[in-house]
C-alpha cells in the first residue's frame, strides 16, 4: 500500500458525506482510517452503531493505547482529542477545546502527520470553523497527501476554504468522488 | 516547518532537563500530547525551538513552575460524566455511611470542579461533615483555581443538567455566590477540603482512602507508568476501597487490575477485592 493511514476531519454537513463514502468501501483493502468530527461528549457509541449499520463498515470508538488495524475506522470520541503516537498507537487527551472543539481535527492531523509523514492520506470536509486547516497544512508540509472537499459543494464552506487559503491541496473533490479518490489512492481490491 | 525526528530529540532533551535538574519525571508521559504542549508553550513564549525552553528551564528562577503548569494541563467541568457520580452515589455512599469518618482523594483534581461536585453530593446525602477530601495536582495554577473555587457562571449553568443526571436534588447555582460573571462555590463545601501539590508519578502514598478519584490522568501516561500509579492507589486505599477513573480509562490492561472488581463499567468504578 502507498499509505499507512488515512485521517479524515469534518464538521457541519460532514456526516452525510461520510455515510456516502464509507458505504462504498466494502470489498476494498484500506489502511486504518481515523475520523475526527465535532460530535458531543458521550455520542460516539451512537455514531459508531449508525455508521456500522448504514455502511457495513467496521467502525470503532478510539480507545487509549489501541493499535490500529487495516480495514477499520476509528472515531474520536466527543469530549476528548484523539492523537497518534510515534509508535502509531492511538491515544486520547482531555486538554480542553482546541479551536472550540474537542475532538479537534488539528490535534488529530498534526499528530498523525508526525507519526506517518508521507505515508498519510488526509481528508478535510465541510464544516463551519477553521479547525483542521493547520493540521492539513502540516500533513502537506511533511509529505502527506491532502484531499479537500470542494467548498462549492460544502454545506459549510468555511473549513475547506480555510485549508485552501493556507496551502494548495493535492486534490479538490466533490462528495460523489471522495470514495473513488480514496480508493484509487490508498485502496487495494481484497483477495 | 517541524521535523518529526528533531522534535522527538528536542522533547527528549527537555524531559531530561526537567528530570535531572528538578526530579520532575515526564519520561513516561504519552509523547503525542507532550509534544503538542511543548510546541504550544514555544509559540506562547514566542520562542523558535522546543530546545529554547532548556536554557530558561535551567537558568531562570521559577520558570520550571510555569513550564509544568503549561504542560500538565487537564480541563474538567462540574459533574463531568454524571454517570460516574451517580454510580458513586449508588455503590460508594452506602459504604461511606458505615464510617464515622472517611477520606476521599481526588488525584489530579485539575481546576477542581469535580471536587466541588463530590462535596455537593456528599452534602445532599448528609455525609459531608464526616468527609475529609484531599485534592491534589502537579499543576499549581490549577490547584490555586481549585482552592478558590471560582468559575465562570456559564460553566455552572452548563453543569446543571449533569448535576441532575448525577442525582442532584436542588440547583447547582444555589451552591454558588454569583457576581460579575463569576460563581464561587459556597465556603461550607470547602471546609473539609485539603488542597496540596502532589505528583502521582513520583510522590508517595496518601493513606487510608475509601475512594480515589483519578479521572483523565492515566490517558496521559504510558502503560508502565499507569501500572505504577494504580499500584500507588492500591496502597493508598483502605480494605475494599474504591477507584473511579475517567470515561475512557480502565484497569483492564493494567498489572494489578486483577485486584479490583468492576462495579459499573460505563462509570469506570472499581472496588478492591
Amino acid at each position: 500500500m502507498r499509505y499507512d493511514a488515512i485521517a479524515i476531519g469534518g464538521s457541519h454537513g460532514s456526516f452525510d458525506v461520510l455515510l456516502r463514502t464509507f458505504g462504498e468501501f466494502s470489498g476494498i483493502e484500506l489502511p486504518p482510517i481515523f475520523v475526527a468530527i465535532h460530535i458531543p461528549r458521550g455520542s460516539a457509541p451512537d455514531f459508531v452503531t449508525h455508521f456500522n449499520t448504514r455502511c457495513g463498515c467496521r467502525m470503532l470508538e478510539v480507545e487509549d493505547k489501541q493499535v490500529p488495524m487495516n480495514n477499520s475506522i476509528y472515531l474520536a470520541p466527543g469530549g476528548y482529542h484523539a492523537l497518534i503516537e510515534r509508535d502509531r498507537s492511538l491515544s486520547l487527551s482531555s486538554d480542553g477545546p482546541v479551536n472550540h472543539a474537542q475532538p479537534s481535527i488539528d490535534v488529530l492531523l498534526e499528530s498523525a502527520a508526525l507519526a506517518y509523514g508521507n505515508r498519510l492520506l488526509a481528508v478535510l470536509l465541510t464544516g463551519a470553523s477553521s479547525d483542521g486547516a493547520a493540521g492539513m497544512e502540516r500533513v502537506h508540509a511533511l509529505g502527506g497527501t491532502t484531499i479537500v472537499q470542494d467548498p462549492k459543494t460544502a454545506k459549510a464552506p468555511v473549513m475547506p476554504q480555510a485549508a485552501i487559503d493556507r496551502f494548495q491541496p493535492d486534490y479538490l473533490v466533490v462528495p460523489e468522488m471522495l470514495a473513488g479518490t480514496i480508493i484509487s489512492l490508498a485502496g487495494e481490491t481484497q483477495e | 516547518m517541524i521535523d518529526p525526528d528533531v522534535l522527538r530529540i528536542e522533547t527528549d532533551l527537555v524531559v531530561a532537563a526537567l528530570y535531572q535538574r528538578y526530579g520532575l519525571d515526564f519520561r513516561q508521559y504519552s509523547r503525542a500530547s507532550l509534544e503538542r504542549r511543548l510546541l504550544g508553550l514555544v509559540e506562547k513564549l514566542h520562542l523558535q525551538h522546543v530546545t529554547d525552553l532548556i536554557p530558561r528551564l535551567l537558568h531562570e528562577p521559577g520558570f520550571v513552575d510555569r513550564m509544568v503548569n503549561g504542560i500538565a494541563v487537564n480541563v474538567t467541568e462540574p459533574f463531568r460524566d454524571p454517570e460516574c457520580f451517580s454510580a458513586i452515589r449508588q455503590h460508594v455512599f452506602p459504604v461511606l455511611r458505615t464510617y464515622p469518618y472517611f477520606k476521599i482523594w481526588h488525584a489530579g483534581c485539575a481546576s477542581g470542579e469535580e471536587v466541588y461536585s463530590m462535596a455537593i453530593l456528599l452534602k445532599e446525602a448528609g455525609l459531608l461533615d464526616r468527609a475529609q477530601i484531599y485534592a491534589t495536582d502537579i499543576n499549581t495554577d490549577a490547584l490555586a483555581r481549585a482552592r478558590d473555587g471560582i468559575y465562570p457562571v456559564e460553566s455552572i449553568a452548563r453543569g446543571e443538567k449533569n448535576y441532575l443526571a448525577a442525582g442532584g436534588t436542588g440547583r447547582l447555582a444555589d451552591y454558588t455566590l454569583q457576581q460579575y460573571g463569576s460563581a464561587r462555590f459556597d465556603s461550607s463545601l470547602r471546609e473539609n477540603m485539603v488542597f496540596s501539590q502532589h505528583n502521582v508519578v513520583s510522590d508517595e502514598v496518601f493513606g487510608e482512602m475509601v475512594l480515589v478519584m483519578c479521572r483523565n490522568v492515566l490517558i496521559y501516561f504510558e502503560r508502565e507508568l499507569q501500572n505504577r500509579v494504580i499500584d500507588l492507589f492500591q496502597r493508598s486505599l483502605v480494605h475494599r476501597g474504591f477507584i473511579a477513573l475517567g470515561a475512557k480509562e480502565s484497569l483492564q490492561h493494567i498489572t494489578g487490575g486483577a485486584a479490583f472488581e468492576c462495579l459499573d463499567r460505563p462509570a469506570r468504578l472499581y472496588r478492591a477485592i
